[in-house]
């Protein structure tokens, strides 16, 4: 579904991603881990198409479209969504209405004509009891006067309405407590399926710990340094990520371990 | 940031909608302004002698009033003897029934989206439309006049209720209150007059509609609005005009008043035109209203949302002399290009326990310039008076400029005057939030900007607020950054 290849990106003059390489299938749950400044969010901004993120290298192919050369509105009418690490309050604009414009532009953009305001509610009231989501939440303004942990899970609410094809979490579990944690994975869990795939950005392994991913992959200084499953993981929470530090110093050449 | 740059688009591609013109024989008074004119404007409608006198009394106070210069902008020079001040479409001024309406007008009336036919007053909108400075038609009179409502045209208010006219007429805003009113005093051509009987509830919401046509005329309209005891009234006004090179005056003045225990709820949607986007050309809009709560546990409620405009320069204010009486004030007021506006409210609280409220919703993009400028008065007498005024501004880009001028006067220790305001741009993060969920960044300011002013929306009557979230946006088009 997502194919990176040798993918470099500079932010400011600075460069942050220097080749990275991943293959995301559908159905597979990668999660990405790293220290701080590793180039985790930049991924996320570059596979987004955030403004002031130049690419330099490389190619990002999404269901065989070249991704990066779409327009950020585009990217999300072809099934790419963020779940962003700060989700932005928009006053004045509700949730609802909100949602209902955003699938529209989607459904249009496939050709396909508005949803009727009855299925609209109808789909809303399914994924609300998916996801254990308040519903009182969804008639507000948009992130308005949310807590971190609401705006979080309003993400996920708004994944589960826009169902996209690849998901991306960035930093999804921070800030949030272990009972908003548990029920954010509870709902991430029931929306996998065979034909979507999830990119999980984070720096601990205890997300991971329910939302099990196929993959683990490390990144450092802006490439993917390690791969493996969800043991490595498990790996990098007893020894940190100095152990990876020593280990890349030898792999310079970026030698990616691929997945068995 | 080159960013906000990149994304600002070339604002030429949306034409102004309604630029065209009407060719119909105007009847035009000769250019310039003197005691003639205001003669020659008294004479062809016909008026009685103590209204050529109340005119001509304005004029010659006008005549020796100063220019003002406190506003917030530099006051176009405006050479008032190059003008024709009245225009009247040559054919017959009243008509009583539509099918004595030059088709031509008809036609450009269906133009605007008014077709003053019998399917437009199924829908139960009353129309009273003005076409340069003579009412054309007024539909529904026969089913308001059964409830003894009144509306009709100024100039046929001055023929058939000339003692009502009288009474009301410059009570609010006399001639002497500003350079604009006093010319509007004695050049005024027509408006809309307006009375709800006592007990009354005015079934259906009455509207207007404005055009100016004819080259080098300014228009200059008067409406009275009187709402007797216990009665109700919702007024609409919506404006439009065509494309010109030369400036155009438009100096109207509305008056209302309420008695006790009425209100008057007056909603305005104004997309005049606002000059090309390097400020040439565009209609003035210096207009004066007032309303005065002269009853007791009267209600006025001015509602505008102001799109168009080279300079938008008004204060719908609310005197509120009857005890307990309510005065509001919502406005959405957006600049683009080289658009100025200076525009806000003054509540004069003087009776016992009144209440005033006040939200202003200032959207500037482009180089438009936007003041807010508020008054909250309160009279030693106004014992127990409440206000509350919020005034917001929203810059969209980094060329536009917001500006608030509140002032509060108390001279009473039992008031309480809340005032807040915010200032706020449109982030990039919060259109890049909008886009990653596949709304593009047009439509995303158009929502952003619509949440901002919902609140003010939500005053107006339900087809007009849908016609206004539409201009928003549609005057929104380009100015992405």
């Amino acid at each position: 579904m997502l194919s990176i290849q040798n993918l470099k990106a500079s932010v400011e003059g600075k460069e942050i991603l220097k080749g990275l390489n991943l293959e995301v299938k559908a159905g597979e749950v990668h999660a990405i881990m790293g220290p701080n400044g590793a180039g985790k969010s930049t991924l996320a901004s570059v596979l987004t198409g955030k403004d002031n993120y130049e690419v330099t290298d490389g190619q990002a192919l999404f269901e065989g479209k070249d991704l990066l050369d779409l327009s950020p509105e585009d990217r999300a009418r072809e099934g790419v969504f963020l779940a962003f690490q700060y989700p932005v309050e928009i006053p004045g604009v509700s949730n609802i209405n909100f949602l209902k414009t955003a699938l529209n532009e989607i459904r249009a953009y496939k050709g396909q004509p508005n949803m009727e305001a009855k299925e609209f509610l109808k789909l809303l009231k399914e994924k609300q009891k998916l996801l254990e989501f308040d519903a009182a939440l969804a008639n507000r303004s948009l992130n308005e006067g949310f807590s971190g942990g609401e705006k979080k899970r309003n993400e996920i609410f708004q994944l589960a309405m826009l169902d996209p094809k690849l998901a991306i979490l960035d930093e999804t579990d921070s800030g949030l407590d272990i009972d908003a944690l548990r029920v954010v994975s509870r709902g991430v869990n029931k929306l996998r399926s065979g034909k979507n795939a999830f990119i999980i950005i984070t720096h601990y392994q205890r997300l991971l710990e329910y939302i099990v991913p196929d993959f683990v992959h490390v990144l450092y200084k802006g490439q993917i340094v390690k791969s493996g499953t969800k043991e490595l993981a498990l790996e990098l929470e007893e020894k940190g990520y100095d152990w990876l530090k020593e280990d890349s110093k030898e792999t310079e050449a970026a030698d990616i371990l691929l997945p068995r | 940031m080159s960013t906000d740059l990149d994304i600002l688009k070339d604002v030429s591609t949306e034409e102004y909608k309604y630029g065209f013109t009407t060719n119909i024989e105007m009847d035009l008074a000769p250019i310039g302004l003197n005691e003639d004119t205001v003669r020659y404007i008294s004479a062809k409608k016909n008026e009685p002698e103590w209204l050529l006198e109340w005119r001509l009394k304005a004029y010659r106070h006008f005549e020796k009033m100063e220019w003002p210069s406190w506003q917030n902008f530099e006051m176009p020079a405006m050479d008032l003897q190059s003008i024709s001040f009245y225009a009247a479409p040559r054919k017959k001024a009243k008509y009583n029934s539509l099918d004595e309406v030059d088709p031509e007008l008809l036609a450009t009336f269906a133009k605007l989206g008014i077709p003053l036919t019998e399917q437009q007053m199924l829908a139960g909108v009353a129309v009273d439309a003005v076409f340069d400075s003579v009412s054309v038609a007024t539909t529904f009179k026969g089913k308001l006049k059964e409830m003894g409502v009144i509306f009709c045209s100024f100039g046929e208010a001055v023929q058939e209720y000339p003692d009502l006219v009288k009474k009301y007429l410059g009570t609010v805003v006399p001639h002497t209150d500003n350079i604009f009113a006093a010319l509007n005093a004695a050049v005024f051509s027509d408006g809309s007059f307006v009375y709800i009987p006592k007990g009354v509830r005015c079934p259906m919401e009455l509207s207007t509609y404005f055009r100016i046509n004819a080259e080098n005329t300014g228009q200059f309209e008067r409406t009275l609005i009187v709402a007797d005891d216990e009665s109700y009234v919702s007024y609409l006004e919506g404006c439009t005009a065509p494309m010109r090179d030369e400036n155009q005056l438009h100096a109207a003045v509305v008056e209302l008043i309420a008695l006790e225990n009425a209100e008057i709820k007056y909603s305005t949607v104004q997309n005049w035109y606002p000059g090309d986007k390097d400020g040439k050309g565009g209609i003035y809009n210096f207009v004066t209203k007032r309303g005065i709560c002269r009853g007791a546990n009267s209600k006025i409620s001015w509602t505008q949302v102001e799109t168009g405009s080279a300079i938008t320069w008004k204060y719908p204010s609310v005197i509120l002399r009857g005890d307990n009486s309510t005065g509001e004030f919502y406005s959405v007021a957006l600049t683009k290009n080289k658009q100025i506006a200076d525009t806000g409210t003054k509540m004069y609280h003087i009776g016992k326990n009144t209440r005033s409220r006040i939200i202003s919703k200032g959207i500037s993009a482009g180089h438009g310039q936007n003041s807010y400028r508020g008054l909250v008065q309160i009279g030693s007498g106004a014992d127990q008076a409440r206000n509350f005024t919020q005034c917001d501004s929203l810059l969209i880009g980094d060329e536009c400029g917001a500006h608030t001028f509140p002032y509060i006067e108390s001279k009473n220790n039992s008031a309480m005057v809340e005032h807040e305001a915010t200032t706020s741009k449109i982030g990039e993060d919060q259109i890049f939030y909008l886009n990653q969920r596949g709304i593009d960044s047009e439509k995303a300011v158009a929502l952003i900007v619509n949440g901002y002013a919902k609140e003010v929306l939500n005053q107006l009557p339900m087809e007009f607020a849908v016609e206004a979230q539409k201009l928003l946006a549609i005057s929104l088009e380009g100015s992405v950054g």
